[in-house]
């Protein structure tokens, strides 16, 4: 290569990660960091993410799974610990309580020593698509449409260079969203937001230009991945336009659409887990190789992200993934590839004009938050996930290992005595529920009680919800407390499942009549229609498995009771009861399953119904499935099972052999 | 399982219902949905044991009607809330339409009327209005006196204003509909002669401002006048269940027709009244008019249901059996 060529500067490279305590968390970050990570992007626990002390009842099981516990300033002071803030760049996937852990952010820049207008980063604080998918809302939409713009004002002001707000379409992907749905309901959230801030009186129209400057977005890339660049350049386009029509922004750079990437998690497998690696790298190219829509930021997912937790060699395999793209190849010394090739042109039309006449049908509704809370966004994410699923049972879409060319040779990869994944310490939730514990003992009561007062007043009195919650940060308020007076303000949110979606366009098939046909010679037997209540316990959001057995489940001819996330172990034994349901399925993502089964087993034995038969599906390692059986549980259902009529075939087997029915041939 | 040892004593299991076992009762509701022979023999005697061991005729059974979206489960949520408040017990029928494919069905309802877990005061169970299966009927009925039998307030639920909503709002003692403003629905409703059914009209979303207060201005100049009940005015309110605004005198309302009704022969002979009315729909559902011809007409089933004093679940059983038996009338 010669010496003159002149290169553009790489994207941020980050790893999603975080787990059991800050302290464990800082390790991992300073070793990714040496090993040429040039960001950070924390992952917090569920408790922390929806507003839960560690020692809370339903943060139980919960604590350090699936990100770091944070509770109060002294975890944050742990978790940068020998990170110098003023030089990093640091993204928080938060979003019900982002005001919260930035002001914790801030509050330990300060200790540090750092000007907090120094600080560089990125909070998610895009609550709207947490009502559509991952489910860490806590608050109704008008509330948390508030912090969210408060947060906005705030950083703007005080904090120039941070990103308030990662708008996602990520995780509308994940939920099954088409590219144009993306788009449509992406931008559709970031008109709702910006209208918000505008209209709330905190940002003068001069300032107003910098507020959209500082809107990013984070995005989603699948395996399609010709179509995904496509999209991306849409949304450039799109961005330009609706910024200069709509908020009158004349100045260039603050017209660039500037966004983060995970590439999809959703697609991968658990079948051939060695295969993830290249759909991963084809995914990357996606957000890379057109420069004029590339990723300012990248993270990896790791290969075995569907078999449990990725150990730290396999987040570096994922980072290393970046770095031969960036360094090695020679993608970096050129202008765009696409410009001026009519293919791409044409797609990226297309699917503009689909995506406009989606948010058209968006603004006539009233705009995102009343098309949220009538369930009309979330009903057509389930239809299209639908349709993706129906696909992937009747072939129609291939994914190489799982409904086709299934035969493998054993995989080395997964060899191992750790089975190829992390396992989470169990000591964990207890050292940090002691901590917190210890910490509150020892913190000044009356300088607490007076930040929350202030936090109360902020909240009814409309003021701005930052400095506030700074002044509870350095006082040593906890999580839960920061939390706990704003939901007794605002209220708590149920949001729509979307699973009421209509039967039109329901594929028969031979297989579907035959699961039929058992559910009704069951309901005959047992003399009324078979029930099924399907449940979310536990604080993960992640509804989408849910929500497609319910889908299913109605189709075949269940009764399903579905009501949703996050419910306790004593609500999903008492609704099973009131409900008369002949088996439960419950949904764990998170990997509590363990915790949680034991749970509502220990309730349905106290309300006397022990004898209902329980069923699990999720991300659930084998050692632990083993575990899960040997203990009560008659199925469990992994990402593997792709086979949707199989597994309905199971539930009635379950359901008749838990009845003393004999076995359908 | 299907028939454990409570179920299968029905003396037994009508004590723990009218006690409020939860257990109990859901293993009543559960036995009342079983079509089997055997089951259904066990539920009249079930149902039998759950009259003779209730003197009075307690209880208020609300049905609670209106169009798709009018947020009926928002609004029953919210006067679960009142109700509780008050100290009174609450149990809940909420009816959720199913595929006419499959007969499968989502019951959601449960989701907008989120209950503490651990309100033992408060019970809901959720219903497919099961097309083919010969309508909702079969069940909702029976499982109405079950819940009026260990609660205050027996609450039933529908979907829709179809004729079939309004027959089993008509078996309640009051009928609530809930209008959602300016659908336009409620002038519809109103030609069609199915607004003349209610004894509570509520307009819900109060809190949308002019379009409520025009829908509510539409139905208050053609309902402020009696009912065909007699000595009852119906009256025409607002309310929000979102925002929390007008439920307390909605449930004012609602006890108040209650009070009307008043108590002893007079309720219980309006409830029996009811039922049978009910009954024979049921009849005429399941095998027709011609059906209900070889019992000798709507009148003589009338008559007959009015007059007997067994119980209106054991008259409609033995009933079906006649039209059922082999060689039997219903040919």
């Amino acid at each position: 290569m010669s010496e003159t060529v002149k290169r553009d500067r790489p994207w941020l490279m980050r790893t999603y990660s975080g787990h059991s305590s800050a302290k464990a968390s800082n390790e991992l970050y300073r070793m990714n960091l040496s090993k040429g990570q040039t960001g950070l992007s924390v992952a917090f626990d569920l408790p922390t993410q929806t507003g839960y002390d560690s020692d809370h009842p339903l943060a139980r099981g919960e604590v350090g799974k699936v990100g770091v516990p944070i509770d109060h300033i002294g975890d944050m002071e742990a978790l940068f610990d020998q990170i110098p803030l003023d030089q990093m760049n640091t993204s928080m996937t938060i979003n019900a309580t982002a005001p919260w852990l930035l002001a914790l952010y801030v509050a330990v820049a300060e200790r540090q020593g750092v000007d907090p207008k120094q600080l560089q980063g990125t909070t998610q604080n895009d609550v709207l698509k947490e009502y559509l998918s991952r489910g860490t809302y806590i608050y109704p939409p008008g509330p948390s449409v508030r912090l969210t713009t408060d947060l906005i004002s705030y950083t703007v002001e005080n904090i120039p260079k941070w990103n308030p707000t990662n708008i996602c379409s990520y995780h509308l992907q994940e939920a099954g969203a088409t590219p144009t749905q993306e788009l449509a309901y992406a931008l559709s959230t970031a008109i709702t937001i910006l209208d918000a801030v505008r209209d709330s009186g905190q940002v003068t129209p001069q300032r107003f230009p910098a507020v959209v400057g500082r809107i990013s977005f984070f995005v989603n890339a699948g395996i399609r991945f010709v179509e995904e660049t496509c999209k991306l350049r849409a949304f450039n386009e799109m961005w330009d336009k609706l910024v200069q029509e709509r908020y009158g922004v004349s100045d260039e750079k603050q017209r660039r659409f500037r966004y983060g990437v995970q590439v999809n998690s959703l697609g991968l497998t658990e079948s051939q887990p060695e295969n993830n690696v290249q759909r991963i790298v084809l995914e990357m190219l996606a957000v890379t190789l057109s420069k004029n829509a590339r990723a300012r930021a990248i993270q990896l997912p790791a290969w075995n992200e569907a078999l449990g937790l990725p150990r730290p060699w396999d987040q570096q395999w994922a980072l290393r993934m970046q770095q031969v793209l960036a360094l090695e190849t020679d993608l970096l010394e050129y202008g765009d590839l696409f410009d001026g090739s009519p293919v791409i042109a044409a797609k990226v039309q297309e699917l503009i004009a689909g995506a406009e006449a989606e948010m058209t049908s968006v603004q006539e509704q009233g705009g995102m938050v009343q098309a949220i809370e009538s369930g009309y966004v979330k009903r057509e994410l389930v239809k299209s996930h639908t349709r993706r699923i129906r696909d992937i049972e009747s072939g129609d879409l291939k994914i190489v290992g799982v409904n086709c060319y299934t035969q493998t040779a054993e995989s080395p990869l997964t060899a191992g005595t750790d089975s190829g994944i992390m396992k989470v310490d169990v000591q964990a939730e207890r050292d940090q529920i002691a901590a917190l514990q210890a910490f509150r003992a020892n913190r000044d009561q009356a300088q607490v009680d007076v930040s929350l007062a202030a936090l109360r007043a902020a909240a009814l009195g409309g003021d701005n919800i930052m400095p506030c919650s700074i002044a509870c940060a350095r006082a040593g308020v906890t999580t839960g407390e920061w939390s706990e007076v704003l939901r007794e303000v605002f209220g708590e949110y149920r949001a729509p499942t979307g699973i009421d979606i209509a039967m039109a366009g329901q594929v028969g098939s031979a297989a579907m009549d035959e699961v039929r046909a058992r559910v009704r010679r069951t309901s005959e037997e047992l003399g009324r229609p078979l029930r099924l209540l399907i449940g979310k316990p536990g604080l993960d959001g992640h509804s989408n498995g849910a929500e497609q057995i319910a889908v299913k489940g109605r189709d075949a001819g269940f009764e399903i009771v579905y009501e949703g996330i996050r419910l306790t172990p004593a609500h999903i034994a008492r609704a099973a009861q009131e409900e008369g349901v002949h088996l439960i399925g419950l949904s764990v993502l998170s990997g509590s399953h363990l915790e949680l089964v034991e749970d509502i087993r220990a309730e349905l034995a106290t309300i006397g119904a022990s004898e209902l038969p329980l069923i699990i599906g999720g991300i659930i390692p084998e050692d632990d499935a083993r575990q899960l059986l040997t203990h009560g549980v008659q199925a469990v259902f992994t990402p593997k099972d792709v086979d949707m009529n199989a597994i309905m075939n199971k539930l009635v087997d379950i359901i008749r052999r838990s009845n003393g029915l004999e076995a359908l041939a | 399982m299907e028939q454990p040892a409570l179920t299968a004593d029905p003396a037994r299991l009508a004590t723990a219902v009218r006690r409020g076992e939860r257990r109990a009762l859901a293993e009543a509701l559960n036995l009342l949905d079983d079509r089997r022979p055997a089951s259904r023999r066990l539920a009249a005697d079930f149902l039998r044991h759950l009259q003779e061991g209730q003197p009075g005729d307690p209880g208020h059974l609300i049905g609670m009607t209106g169009p798709p979206g009018a947020g009926k489960s928002t609004l029953t949520a919210a006067l679960i809330a009142v109700w509780r408040r008050r100290g009174l017990r609450v149990g809940v029928l909420a009816v959720d339409p199913s595929s006419p494919i499959s007969g499968g069905a989502l019951l959601g309802d449960r989701l907008r009327m989120k209950t503490s877990a651990d309100d033992d005061g408060v019970f809901i169970r959720s219903l497919a209005c099961r097309g083919e299966f010969g309508g909702l009927s079969a069940e909702v009925w029976p499982m109405s006196l079950v819940m009026l039998a260990a609660f205050d307030v027996a609450m039933i639920e529908t979907v829709g204003v179809g004729q079939r909503e309004i027959d089993i709002s008509r078996m309640c003692d009051t009928t609530c509909f809930v209008a959602q403003p300016g659908s336009g629905d409620s002038v519809q409703f109103l030609k069609a002669g199915i607004l003349e059914v209610p004894h509570v009209l509520v307009v819900n979303k109060e809190d949308m401002g002019a379009v409520a207060r025009r829908t509510l201005s539409e139905l208050g100049t053609a309902l402020g006048r009696a009912h065909t009940d007699g000595n009852w005015e119906v009256p025409v309110l607002s309310a929000s269940a979102t925002a929390g605004t007008g439920i307390d005198a909605l449930a004012d309302a609602l006890t108040r027709h209650r009070e009307v009704l008043g108590a002893g022969d007079r309720l219980r002979a309006r409830r029996r009244r009811y039922q049978a009315h009910w009954i024979l729909k049921r009849l005429q559902e399941e095998f027709g008019s011609h059906g209900v011809g070889q019992l000798g007409g709507e009148q003589a089933v009338l008559q007959q249901l009015a007059s007997r004093d067994t119980s209106l679940f054991e008259q409609l059983e033995s009933l079906r059996q006649t039209l059922l038996q082999p060689g039997g009338k219903h040919a």
